[in-house]
């Protein structure tokens, strides 16, 4: 080889340089986010004290929501709806999944479903955290503008086609959420938990990283499009497939980091009990989304084909978090922390859906991230009303007998922590009905058994909050009567609820979504005027051209369909 | 494609520079030459890159490792004070050094296993999926190429990440003194002990 | 594959663990992202190496958004620590672990 000095004289590339097809409707959602929060910031530095919180969180809330109408288009096309839906001219996008930027961005169900999830996520945590910011005498822009940006990476995280993309939106989500956890300056623990946060999610995202690295080495390509083409075309075996299994394996370990699942959750109890309450909602729920997303992107669609490697992996984690969790929730005397406990053991719930790795598994994994969004989220609000002026009251002891102070907050809270429990009639009943289902399609019969049990002992965790809120005496530290629930907390509580029952009562239509929503890579069109040698035009080749390669996890076969 | 004796020598001697300098980062009590073996190791991964024809890399990792990360570094070692050294001695946890070289060793151990084991079957993917390196064409050229096709989008979401590092820098730098005191509704509320802005006098 | 090769990855890997021991074992927040950093440049060094056998450009530009990510981690991390310090002079040494129990 060669060596070619930086600065020496060197024939220039003379051929054109080709963009990438960019199909810009399928930009539109992330676009609106990205410069919603940018926009934001600049109104609020331009406006100084004339704008506060409640500007804040109607843009917040107004971005989401517009972000929101715009993905039901992609949607209307991922499924073939009638094109009058459809804004742009839509000849050039045949209906069904495609990828877009080079193949950098997939647009499928799945992808269009979380991102629609992830943008009804932000407004109601950005009404949960306006309460707060009111109660508090706060007036900080970053807040909802760092929740905006954020969701921005998770958007990004669910549709990324290419191991560096989803890298980077993890980071864009993940260096948002550290600043949220420390934003708080009022309380040292606030920063702490901050700094811990940042710790170790830096380590586990050089873990992650490292393992896309070892990947590279293994399949030639970051790119799931191009991963996925050379695992169908090349059999791997033995000693060839070792970069790639020691790859996958890091990338499983990071991104079980980012779920919180048992042994990499040593950070969410601290994390989750330091950081501001309505950081936390959207911690909870936002990054989980978006890490699930990440886990089933990675690898039920690019590394499908090593399903019997990583399924016992999953299966370990899965166990340890539904157990683990549930068990040292036991003895939690801090809501925060026993919230953080039972959002391990959810972890293992949806970690049983992304082990099937099938319909089922991909049905469970869905229908329990829209649900459990919901559920935490409003059990957050709740917490930061209790929590009080300062956000520092969090102690069991604060919840009794708060039934009899505020009826209203203590009704919330228990219809919240018995979905969480799984009680019928309630959204986290079919939740969990469907991580056990697809653990039972899957043969593994034992692990929807662990599931059971664990589920028993959390429900008793709820159950123990509930009684100390309707049968115990208020103690010293229950808040006074007419404690102040601020008016978007309690829309944003509002909603929560109405979403919990409503899916609760009436399964049929969120199912009737997840079901259309299967996660697929395929294959960028050409791009158009290739006048570019075929070494430096990239992408493209490894095979099919035009036509279209779509991975479904579909592999085995499904038992169950429609409602219970 | 050959390897020179050249190409040996430097791998050599920066590898040592490199461990070193990372030896050096963990062992070194003081943060400032812990800072300094850091720069040790990023000039001799610099000078890799360079082994590696991957010039453009070289000079980049220079200017922004060491010419801005590091310095970056350095800076608040010398705002929060130079004095402050860490017990080495005490094990914080119980275990915590054991579990933290199990886990080291098991992950270096498993690459240089699978190194070893794979041999030359190692490298067993697709060859130049993306953009094939072209020898007579300047490296600089062809990542720009590369990064406005087919990493385009990826560079767009990285202005986001640094619009994110940004707000970041705003909103921590902001003084304890400069956020309004709690307002008190609520009697039973002790004010939260953590509010004395000590610190502040030593900033300003 | 040739030696030198492989030399490079192993480089990397030990490189990686290092910074990935030092983190777990250190206290000091500042030194806890100069290992976040070592593990970074391990990670560059496997991109570069393995580009460099497959003869594609893809891993030296992977690089250079690792490079940005470091430089963002950098400030966050940073900004976290001097407001934590602010709050408590000295507090370099293990105050994350307040919040355990």
């Amino acid at each position: 080889m060669t060596a070619v000095s930086m600065f020496a004289q060197t024939p220039l590339l003379t051929e054109q340089i080709v963009a990438p097809v960019v199909s810009w409707p399928a930009m539109i959602p992330l676009a609106v986010m990205a410069l919603g929060g940018l926009l934001l910031l600049t109104f609020a530095s331009l406006l100084g004290r004339r704008v506060g919180t409640p500007f804040f969180t109607w843009w917040t809330v107004m971005t989401g929501l517009i972000a929101f109408a715009t993905a039901i288009p992609l949607w209307a096309q991922v499924q073939g709806w009638d094109r009058r839906v459809l804004w742009w001219n839509p000849e050039n996008t045949p209906a069904g999944a495609f990828s877009t930027v080079g193949g950098a961005f997939g647009v499928d169900g799945f992808s269009v479903l979380l991102t629609m999830l992830i943008c009804l996520a932000v407004p109601v945590c950005a009404l949960v955290m306006a309460g707060t910011s009111e109660r508090d005498g706060e007036r900080h822009v970053e807040g909802p503008a760092l929740m905006i940006l954020s969701a921005t990476g998770a958007i990004v995280m669910a549709g990324a086609n290419d191991l560096i993309v989803l890298f980077l939106g993890l980071e864009v989500l993940s260096l948002a959420v550290y600043v949220l956890a420390a934003m708080n300056l009022r309380r040292v623990q606030s920063q702490e938990a901050g700094l811990k946060y940042f710790v170790l999610g830096a380590f586990s995202s050089a873990f992650f990283l490292y393992g896309i690295a070892l990947v590279y080495g293994g399949t030639g390509s970051t790119s799931l499009v191009n991963i996925t083409n050379f695992l169908a075309g090349n059999l791997l075996l033995g000693s060839s497939s070792v970069l790639v299994l020691l790859g996958v394996a890091l990338m499983v370990a990071g991104l079980a980091f980012k779920v919180a699942a048992v042994p990499f959750h040593s950070w969410s109890p601290d994390v989750y009990d330091g950081a501001p309450t309505s950081s936390v909602a959207f911690m909870a729920s936002v990054v989980k989304v978006a890490a699930f997303a990440g886990m089933v992107r990675v690898l039920v669609v690019g590394f499908g084909t090593f399903a019997a490697d990583w399924r016992p992996v999953l299966q370990i984690l899965a166990v340890l978090s539904l157990v683990g969790g549930a068990l040292v929730a036991l003895v939690q005397t801090n809501v925060k922390r026993l919230l953080a406990y039972s959002s391990i053991s959810h972890a293992g719930f949806i970690l049983l859906g992304v082990e099937a790795a099938n319909e089922t598994g991909n049905r469970a994994v869905l229908v329990y991230l829209v649900v459990y969004t919901f559920l935490v989220i409003g059990s957050f609000a709740v917490v930061s009303i209790v929590g009080r002026s300062g956000d520092a009251m969090h102690s069991l002891d604060s919840y009794r007998g708060l039934g009899r102070v505020a009826p209203a907050l203590a009704g919330t809270f228990t219809i919240l922590l018995l979905a969480q429990a799984g009680v019928p009639f309630t959204s986290g009943f079919y939740a969990k009905f469907y991580a056990v289902i697809a653990a039972v399609d899957t043969q593994s019969a034992w692990l929807a058994v662990v599931a059971m049990l664990s589920a028993v002992i959390a429900a008793y965790l709820y159950l123990r909050l509930v009684v100390a809120m309707w049968f115990v005496a208020p103690g010293e530290q229950t808040p006074k009567p007419g404690i102040r629930i601020p008016a978007t907390t309690g829309v944003a509580l509002v909603l929560c609820v109405a979403v919990t029952l409503f899916i609760g009562i009436t399964p049929g239509p969120l199912t009737s979504v997840v079901d259309e929503a299967p996660p697929a890579v395929v294959q960028p069109p050409a791009a158009q005027g290739s006048e570019l040698p075929a070494d430096l035009l990239n992408l493209l080749d490894g095979g099919a051209g035009q036509e279209s390669l779509t991975t479904d996890p579909g592999s085995l076969p499904s038992t169950s369909g429609g409602n219970p | 494609m050959e390897t020179t004796t050249v190409e040996y020598v430097v791998f050599g001697l920066c590898a040592l520079i490199v461990l070193a300098g990372a030896f050096g980062v963990i062992w070194f009590r003081n943060p400032v030459q812990a800072a300094l073996s850091l720069v040790a190791t990023l000039f001799g991964v610099a000078v890799l890159f360079l082994n590696m024809n991957a010039q453009f890399l070289a000079a980049v990792q220079v200017i922004v490792y060491t010419g801005a990360i590091v310095v970056l570094i350095l800076f608040v070692i010398m705002l929060l004070g130079v004095d402050v050294e860490e017990d080495l001695e005490e094990e914080p946890l119980v275990g915590q050094r054991v579990i933290a070289l199990v886990i080291a060793a098991g992950v270096a151990g498993l690459v240089v296993a699978g190194v070893t084991v794979a041999g030359a079957d190692l490298v067993s993917g697709a060859r130049a999926v993306t953009g094939s390196i072209v020898d007579d064409v300047s490296n600089v050229e062809q990542i720009g190429r590369l990064l406005f096709t087919d990493y385009v989008f990826a560079l767009e979401i990285t202005a986001v990440l640094l619009t994110i590092a940004v707000i970041a820098a705003v909103v921590m730098s902001r003084r304890p003194g400069d956020v309004e005191p709690l307002p008190t509704e609520d009697a039973s509320m002790e004010p939260p002990a953590e509010m004395e802005p000590e610190a502040e006098e030593v900033f300003d | 594959m040739r030696s030198i090769d492989a030399g490079y990855l192993v480089l990397a890997a030990i490189l990686f663990s290092i910074g990935a021991f030092g983190l777990l074992v250190r206290r000091n927040p500042l030194v806890m992202l100069m290992c976040v950093e070592l593990m970074l440049n391990a990670v560059n060094l496997t991109f570069v190496a393995f580009g460099m056998m497959l003869g594609d450009l893809a891993g030296q530009v992977t690089v250079l958004f690792v490079l940005v990510v470091a430089a963002a981690e950098v400030v966050v991390g940073l900004g976290i620590v001097v407001a934590m310090a602010r709050r408590r002079p000295g507090a370099t040494a293990d105050d994350i672990r307040v919040l355990r129990g």
